[in-house]
């Protein structure tokens, strides 16, 4: 028997930024610039460790790294494949930019801005590599708890009245993750996914009851992580009152539901699994039209620029479930597709929607008439441009995404639902951006304005909306690619040989 | 490669434009035009193949998955609109160099305008219909920018997203449209969808593809009853309007419909709707137009006509009212941008657009007053220009429709519609057009107007020229100049199934048209001289002013978004946890519904008096919790019961281990709410009411007793799972005989890794959460007792110290096969610190007691990171355990496996973190002390 190879890269992206953190806080209070060379150097080293994953899965082999070497299903387990290597790498660039964009000052607020950002991205990293289910629940954790102190970060009473939201109705999501994740193990006797798969097909009529109401209940978790209706309510304001650096990195938190619901719908409760056979088939298209016709209301009733961003975020999820809703590799190709469009333009708009709210002076991020901005023609175009491609007009990513969607959802039942929910949603958002836009860039006061945007902070943005522009360049190859991982998603059956095959 | 630079090299531009402008208006306008000239030329070249009726189509793949190429083509419709959009554009950027002030920013406008440029070419020049609609989309785009060039005039803000909501939102179905095309043809490409008319024709999905297509062409050619966004769209400066908003945007939507109308026409639905479309908006429009005040408002609406002309003539869809509608969008182009310029010319010269107080300027702007008359008389439909010959088409066939039509069976009674409503329309056409010439030309020459008129520079009205001398020149000799041409240009429309030959002239004999265009004319100037009179008519009657009307939906809908946000979204927490836990409930009873009811078959243990006690302890501690809630602390002592039963059941039930971990964790999660009491208010008021209370009462009951069922579901089922390999490997493999100790430090230690990373995370939390603040409660919390610190609980403690300790160490050695470990360890050593700071106050315990406890959180889980990274050194995965033999001298062998070393790291964590915890809090109460004195000083 040879010796198995381990691929120690696989936890690079757990480790290392858990590592920098700890030095952060090993640094202390007064060495800034330790700290955010710590930072800086953790996400760099993250973001290469992601890319390099990335390559690696790109042809189709699914890597798995059993943590402490013991068999499968035993131990911990990490399984790479093509759809946690582009979400993993989708969450480093943006923590790159999130975090360049939080160096240009918002990181003197307090101590602990470095120290709790890479312990951010520490548990999202490990939320999308981790193949056991109790692991999932401890990186959310990691990512939850950090997502509370973030949300209170730089004080104020909106931030401490949105972060409470945010805590207590996530703390419920987890009481309701471990029950659910108790059910599941009581009746599969098993954690780890790709064995709880196996499992699921061969539980009997006796306990059918007893796997589906643990399956409901960590969809249910997963859905409000997702943010979907009626679970999405800790959002808004949560997100529409943090700091700019920490709302963009929260950008991908709802992906990491999403995703959880992805792997887990398709994995464990997918085709061919006995009683949980096609579990959220008939229930979550119909929840993500829910969702993105709520979200798309409250973008359109929103008054403030930053509140409207964070309803597009909950609009942009209805958007995704749709096509993942669909349950075929098509509808998850343009969903993938479109997720990383949405988490980048949402974590823009954010980072954009701070500069603009700093430029205005009193008048803040209000959608009301308000100062002449001092780079005001800058600053518009960069709106603009931003607005068009989340708004979903062509030429941009947001519209492709749209049109995936769209075409994979002809031809099946849920066809005129679908499209109308969809492109009337599209057509509030564009009203929607389009008031703001005025009323942001066009009509203006003779109020005092704020402070001109450092130039510094253009970079992240501009990092963003390039990253995107070539999103929509090379649309071709990489829907192609989006095609591939949607296909090995759906093929279940060579995940779970990964991972059970290796071990035994 | 020519189409594909044609199209791009507007977009190109865009920046140098912009930037030229950074040094010299004339340097954005040279860009500006050198574009637009070399894209006539790359135009030329092709002309003359395109002429001798070829095809060109060129394709690079995009997106195959969609069918999303990037694919141009090339023909004579195709080549008609890219010459109206070069041309007619290469005008408007001289005329715009003389019609901007200084005060107007020339290179954003330019960049706007070559952006729109570019979108145009783009949508007549793509063979793929997704391509078409995406370009589509984007003229919308810079209309809307455009319409807000003068961004501080409130209607232009208001009519620019009118513009953009109208436009865009028809974008939107006539993306559904081509997706639905798809779906029928199973292509994008012009190619086979041209190609593939009856099956499209007789699909399920015509009806549906025909809407989303034809709301897309209304919405932009501003059909009736979606015209309204036009007039107010004449806020944008005039070269916008000459170029977009009459002579070519606004033709995307006649151009969509040429453009389909091989394969989408042929259908009595095709007939009503775009005839029924096109009569209405014509005769509507024409009427409207003669009764608008302002030069630009009336121009909007007799563009409005004329589109309704040519919709009317593809909805009619003969071979001749299909030629009639092309030649008519030829014409359109030259007479209606002339007009434009001299209105605009006449504002820029007089500082206003009023016909009412507009007078005599034959005598000041002589020049512009010819070439205005001229363009009028071609607007008019007068012999010997070119908007005369297509009209006489246009009512040929009108007429011929009366005679017979295949779709209308009784067409004897009713056809006679046709050439009335044309005619009808022709005579408000011919009234306007002498309105606007009779008013603004002739009568006493005005005096009080806002600047002294007089002509414009030879820039700005060579444009003018240039066009008009185009109309005459078409309706003069027609058959040299018209003919190939429009034959070319019609065939693609036609689906290349045209007459022998055109045979333009402006004399076809006494014909029937002949007559409706002398009626027209004679009653038009008719009705021209009581305009007056009919206009007071026209007040009476009740207006629906579609601006405004449609303003009003979009702020209803903007107040009903937010109603409806308010309805279901009131920031109440307690709602949101009521939504949360009912959808909760919901999906596990959704598991009930369709199973049914499944309790287990394990065999149940008979329950004995001695356990009966304590369970029902157990229950009653939890009723009293949820019974005295509004008493923090009286509830918190009942949960403490709750606590300390659940450790009890684990010892009964022989789990000694794990009945230490939830005893200790007990006493530090009690010592901890305490502490966080200490600021808190002591009770709660009572806020909501029993309606409120009962809907509570409903959700938390449904809840409790949905998990009550799933405990009882899985204790009552015995499933073989991974613990059984726990079990049997602990010792074996793990190195341990306390099995959670072993899942703890190695089977989970990874999950134990992380979780301490939260233990540590939690402490920071704490500290970002209280540095600064102030308690929100200052009046309502607990009095401090009068003696602070009792000395026999001072003493008592102090002494306890050491020996804690030294339990905690002992516990931490024996860890790894006897019940205990770094974890509990770590809290039997917090419960002894923690004491002294209840015993002896910060002050005393901080000044003894001086680690750094973020730093030792931070060591505790680097050294637990660490020992998982020390296994790569003998190439094992991450935490994989190992044990090192050590021979000390004079002790004899040692074992010291990897676990132990993250057992410490877990053990410095759980000290570190809960003591900072609890010592923050207690500062926090300090601080209150401390405000509490303030206070009292006051």
């Amino acid at each position: 028997m040879t010796e198995p190879v381990f691929y120690h890269w696989m936890v690079a992206p757990v480790v290392i930024p858990l590592v920098a953190a700890m030095c952060c806080l090993l640094a202390g209070k007064s060495l800034l610039s330790v700290r955010r060379l710590l930072g800086l150097g953790g996400i760099t080293a993250s973001l290469a460790a992601a890319i390099y994953m990335f390559v690696m899965a790109w042809d189709g082999t699914i890597f798995t790294y059993g943590l402490g070497e013991w068999p499968m299903p035993y131990g911990i387990v990490f399984v790479l494949d093509r759809l946690s290597a582009t979400m993993v790498l989708l969450t480093n660039v943006l923590a790159l930019f999130a975090y360049l964009y939080g160096l240009s000052g918002d990181d003197e607020e307090g101590a602990f801005f470095h120290f709790l950002f890479l312990m951010q991205i520490t548990g999202i990293n490990g939320a999308f590599l981790t193949g056991d289910m109790f692991n999932l629940f401890v990186f959310f954790e990691i990512l939850l708890l950090t997502a509370y102190v973030l949300a209170v970060y730089g004080g104020g009473a909106d931030r401490l009245k949105g972060g409470m939201r945010y805590v207590f109705l996530n703390l419920i999501g987890s009481a309701l993750f471990l029950i659910g994740v108790g059910v599941l193990y009581g009746i599969t006797g098993t954690l780890n996914m790709a064995d709880m798969a196996v499992k699921a097909a061969q539980v009997g009529p006796g306990d059918a009851m007893m796997l589906k109401a643990g399956a409901f209940l960590m969809m249910v978790v997963f859905s409000m992580k997702a943010a979907i209706f009626p679970l999405y309510f800790w959002l808004p304001k949560a997100y529409a009152s943090v700091t700019a650096p920490v709302a963009a990195i929260y950008a991908i938190m709802t992906k990491v539901g999403v995703y959880a619901l992805i792997r887990t719908t398709i994995l464990i409760f997918g085709d061919d699994r006995g009683f949980v056979t096609g579990l959220l088939d008939d229930y979550l298209l119909p929840l993500a039209l829910l969702t993105l016709v709520m979200g798309t209301i409250g973008v359109a009733a929103a008054r403030s620029l930053r509140l409207m961003v964070a309803y597009m975020v909950i609009a942009s999820v209805g958007t995704i479930l749709v096509g993942v809703g669909l349950y075929t590799p098509d509808g998850l190709s343009g969903s993938l597709y479109y997720m990383v469009h949405s988490t980048l333009i949402s974590a823009g708009l954010f980072l954009l929607a701070d500069m603009i709210l700093n430029e205005r002076g009193g008048s803040k991020d209000r959608l009301e008439p308000g100062p002449v901005m001092p780079n005001i023609v800058l600053l518009g175009m960069t709106f603009m441009i931003a607005m068009i491609i989340a708004a979903g007009l062509p030429p941009m990513s947001g519209f492709l995404g749209k049109v995936f969607i769209l075409s994979a959802a002809a031809d099946t039942r849920w066809h005129e639902l679908a499209w109308i929910v969809m492109l009337t949603g599209s057509f509030f958002t564009l009203v929607a951006a389009a008031r703001a836009g005025s009323m942001l860039f066009w009509k203006t006061n003779t109020a005092p304005a704020g402070e001109r945007t450092r130039a510094q902070r253009y970079l992240p943005v501009a990092g963003i909306l390039l990253v995107l522009l070539l999103w929509v360049g090379f649309a071709g190859p990489i829907s192609e690619h989006m095609d591939r991982t949607a296909a090995q998603a759906f093929e279940t059956s060579n995940y779970i040989q990964a991972v059970m095959g290796g071990g035994q | 490669m020519t189409m594909l630079l044609i199209v791009l090299l507007p977009f190109l531009a865009i920046g140098p434009v912009w930037f030229a402008a950074r040094f010299s208006r004339n340097a954005s306008f040279y860009v500006a035009a050198t574009t637009t000239g070399l894209g006539l030329g790359l135009l030329a070249s092709l002309v003359p193949e395109v002429m001798a009726g070829n095809v060109f189509v060129d394709s690079w793949p995009w997106i195959e998955r969609i069918g999303l190429n990037i694919a141009f083509r090339m023909d004579g419709l195709a080549m008609l609109f890219c010459i109206l959009i070069l041309g007619i554009g290469l005008m408007v950027v001289i005329y715009a160099k003389f019609y901007l002030t200084e005060d107007d920013p020339i290179g954003p406008f330019y960049a706007m305008l070559m952006t729109f440029m570019g979108a145009m070419l783009g949508v007549v020049t793509s063979e793929n219909l997704l391509l078409l609609a995406m370009f589509w989309e984007l003229t919308s785009i810079s209309s809307f920018l455009l319409i807000g060039y003068w961004r501080h005039l409130p209607a232009a803000r208001q009519g620019a997203r009118l513009a953009l909501m109208i436009t865009g939102s028809g974008g939107l179905f006539l993306l559904a449209g081509v997706l639905l095309l798809q779906e029928i043809t199973g292509s994008l490409e012009l190619s086979v969808v041209l190609a593939s008319g009856p099956q499209i024709l007789d699909h399920d999905l015509y009806w549906a593809a025909l809407i989303c297509v034809l709301m897309g062409a209304f919405t932009k050619s501003a059909q009736f009853p979606f015209h309204f966004w036009l007039p107010n769209a004449m806020t944008a400066p005039t070269p916008v309007s000459a170029y977009l908003h009459s002579a070519t945007m606004v033709k995307a939507g006649v151009f969509l419909l040429a453009r389909l109308h091989p394969a989408m026409s042929g259908s009595p639905e095709w007939f009503f709707l775009v005839t029924g479309a096109g009569l209405t908006t014509l005769a509507f429009a024409a009427y409207v137009a003669l009764f608008k005040h302002d030069l630009k408002g009336l121009l909007a609406y007799s563009t409005i006509s004329h589109l309704g002309i040519i919709t009317a003539c593809l909805g009619m869809s003969t071979k001749w009212a299909t030629i009639a509608a092309v030649f008519h969008i030829m014409n359109h182009a030259a007479f209606k941008a002339s007009l434009f310029m001299s209105a605009g010319i006449v504002d820029h010269e007089c500082g206003t657009r009023d016909a009412r107080l507009l007078s005599g300027l034959r005598h000041s702007m002589p020049i512009t007053f010819g070439l205005a008359t001229l363009g009028a008389l071609a607007m008019g439909g007068a012999p010997f220009f070119n908007g005369f010959l297509s009209k006489e088409m246009f009512f040929k066939e009108a007429y011929t429709l009366s005679q017979a039509h295949p779709y209308w069976p009784d067409a004897e009674y009713w056809a006679w519609i046709f050439p009335v409503v044309a005619t009808v329309g022709g005579l408000f056409s011919v009234a306007y057009s002498v309105r606007f010439i009779h008013d603004v030309f002739f009568g006493p020459e005005a005096h009080d107007l806002p600047k002294h008129p007089h002509d414009p520079p030879f820039g700005m009205w060579l444009p003018v020229a240039i066009l008009v001398a185009v109309c005459v020149v078409v309706g003069v000799v027609p058959m040299y100049t018209a003919e190939s041409f429009l034959y070319a240009t019609a065939s693609p429309v036609t689906g290349y199934d045209m007459p022998e030959a055109l045979h333009l002239h402006w004399w076809h004999g006494l014909v029937p048209e002949l007559y409706m265009t002398l009626v027209a004319i004679a009653a038009g100037i008719g009705v021209y001289t009581q305009w007056k009179k009919i206009a007071a008519i026209g007040d009476k009657l009740p207006t629906i002013v579609g601006k405004d009307f449609f303003e009003s939906f979009i702020e209803m809908l903007i107040e009903g978004a937010r109603a409806l946000d308010r309805l279901v979204d009131n920031q109440s927490l307690q709602r949101y946890m009521a939504y949360t836990i009912s959808f909760a409930t919901l999906a596990g009873f959704m598991a009930y519904i369709e199973e049914g009811w499944q309790s287990g078959t394990g065999v149940q243990t008979p329950a004995s008096l001695v356990s009966l006690v304590p369970v029902i302890l157990l229950i009653a501690g939890a009723f009293m919790t949820d019974f005295f809630q509004r008493k923090r602390l009286v509830s918190l002592i009942f949960m403490s019961v709750v606590g300390l039963i659940v450790s009890l059941m684990f010892i009964y039930f022989s789990a000694p281990d794990l009945g230490l971990t939830q005893i200790s964790v007990e006493v530090v999660t009690v010592l901890l709410l305490l502490l966080a009491l200490f600021v808190l208010p002591q009770w709660n008021p009572v806020e909501s009411g029993w309606l409120r209370r009962s809907r509570d009462i409903l959700v938390a009951a449904s809840a409790g007793i949905g998990v009550g069922a799933l405990a009882w579901g899985v204790m009552t089922r015995q499933q073989q799972t991974i613990a059984d390999y726990y079990l049997a490997e602990s010792l074996p493999k793990g190195g341990g005989t306390n099995v959670v100790n072993v899942i703890l430090v190695d089977f989970r230690g990874f999950d134990t890794m992380g979780e301490v990373s939260v233990l540590a995370l939690a402490s920071v939390g704490i500290i970002v959460m209280l540095t600064g603040k102030k308690p929100l409660y200052p009046n309502q919390v607990m009095p401090f007792p009068e003696e602070r610190f009792p000395l026999m609980l001072t003493s008592v403690t102090r002494v306890l110290v050491p020996t804690a300790l030294l339990v905690a160490f002992y516990i931490f050695m024996r860890g790894h096969n006897l019940p205990g470990g770094g974890f509990i360890a770590g809290l039997v050593a917090v419960v002894a610190l923690a004491m002294q700071f209840v015993a002896s106050g910060l002050d005393w315990t901080k000044g003894r007691f001086k680690l750094d406890l973020v730093r030792l959180s931070a060591i505790g889980v680097l050294l637990a990171v660490g020992t998982g990274l020390a296994a790569f050194v003998w190439g094992r995965p991450f935490l994989t355990s190992g044990m090192l033999h050590l021979h000390p001298p004079g002790i004899g062998e040692v074992h010291i496996a990897s676990a132990m070393a993250f057992d410490t790291g877990v053990f410095l964590v759980v000290v570190g973190s809960l003591v900072l915890i609890i010592r923050r809090l207690s500062r926090y109460q300090q601080t209150m002390e401390v405000q509490d004195k303030a206070g009292g000083n006051e």
